[in-house]
């Protein structure tokens, strides 16, 4: 397809968004990542039944803790697409990209570098 | 096994506002089942703080330690060595963590990180449900085995209040009434009859109104023989 995807994104792959943890995101935000994304299956076709969906409510617990620590929680996103759909994959990319540059860099970055 | 909920991250920030080092301590007991204060506890709220002190351009150091149980000083004996090493200690047991650790190094402060609320068990994953008042005198079988001290709002020993209608509390919608839980067993058993007599006061000086409790088990309680 050679579809192109924002070089700004680094993908980290997991045999299921099951596995992502909680810890996971929050390390990534604490590291200094503007956002983070979960790219899960379509829910109702996971392969584990439902790894997606234990997936999105721990992205739920990571934006409850940002809105608690007075950073933006979309931030933090969960979506949902199939490995069938290259297209929505740069898409979600572009999209994510695109809402995170105008949230700015991320105040965890901006007043460590500081 | 104790129930309790992680306090506020900003209630917890505020605890630890001034301090540059601090220690956070599990515990691998009730609060590890619960989800409120074991391993995976402890690291988010590491983590959480440390969000929020680099968003505060502040420096913070965390160590984190998850001990066998804070209600044992054998295990709270075990961080002797590095206890003094910091400005503060949070700890995420049930109240009696930091109490314990209080008494035993009384030169530290310790927080604590948890709200202790109750005696019960998962009703469903994620969720906890009250079933326990620790009262001292329990008499569960008397009541089908439903315990009205912990789960009636009123704690009736004697039948439902006139706050009860179709099964729920009129304190709350989400509180079954148990009295018409325990009448609905005994009826289906057919042991109605078994409710008929009336209960007695309850003495409550076993429960917390008596003042703190203690338990001794006389063979286990060394230099007794």
């Amino acid at each position: 397809m050679r579809l192109s995807y924002p070089a700004d994104v680094k993908i980290i792959q997991v045999p299921c968004t099951g596995r992502v943890d909680i810890l996971h995101l929050l390390n990534a935000i604490e590291d200094g990542a503007d956002g983070v994304y979960v790219a899960g299956c379509l829910e109702g076709e996971c392969h584990y039944i439902e790894g997606n969906l234990k997936a999105r409510r721990k992205v739920e617990y990571v934006k409850r803790t940002l809105t608690e620590l007075g950073i933006e929680p979309e931030r933090v996103q969960m979506y949902n697409l199939s490995s069938a759909q290259g297209a929505r994959f740069a898409e979600i990319a572009n999209e994510m990209v695109s809402q995170i540059r105008e949230l700015g860099p991320s105040p965890v970055k901006k007043n460590n570098a500081a | 096994m104790i129930v309790a909920d992680r306090k506020s991250l900003q209630e917890i920030l505020a605890m630890v506002e001034d301090d540059k080092e601090i220690l956070i301590a599990g515990c691998k007991g009730c609060v590890t089942v619960c989800n409120a204060g074991g391993l995976k506890e402890v690291e988010i709220l590491a983590s959480s703080i440390k969000i929020a002190r680099k968003k505060q351009g502040k420096d913070i150091d965390i160590e984190i330690e998850v001990l066998e149980r804070q209600c044992d000083n054998e295990y709270i004996a075990g961080i002797s060595e590095k206890v003094g090493n910091y400005d503060a200690v949070i700890s995420l047991a049930c109240g009696v963590g930091p109490q314990f650790l209080s008494e035993m190094y009384p030169d530290q402060t310790f927080y604590p990180g948890v709200n202790t609320t109750f005696l019960g068990g998962a009703t469903q994953h994620g969720v906890w449900e009250e079933r326990c008042a620790g009262c001292g005198t329990c008499a569960i079988h008397d009541f089908g085995g439903l315990c009205p001290i912990a789960r009636c709002a009123k704690s009736l020993m004697n039948g439902p209040c006139g706050g009860s209608s179709q099964g729920i509390c009129e304190v709350n919608k989400e509180i079954v009434c148990i009295w018409d839980l325990i009448v609905r067993k005994k009826m289906e058993a057919g042991k109605l009859a078994d409710l008929m007599g009336v209960k007695g006061v309850k003495n409550w000086k076993s429960a917390r109104h008596g003042g703190p409790r203690k338990s001794i088990r006389e063979e286990l309680v060394q230099g007794n023989i």
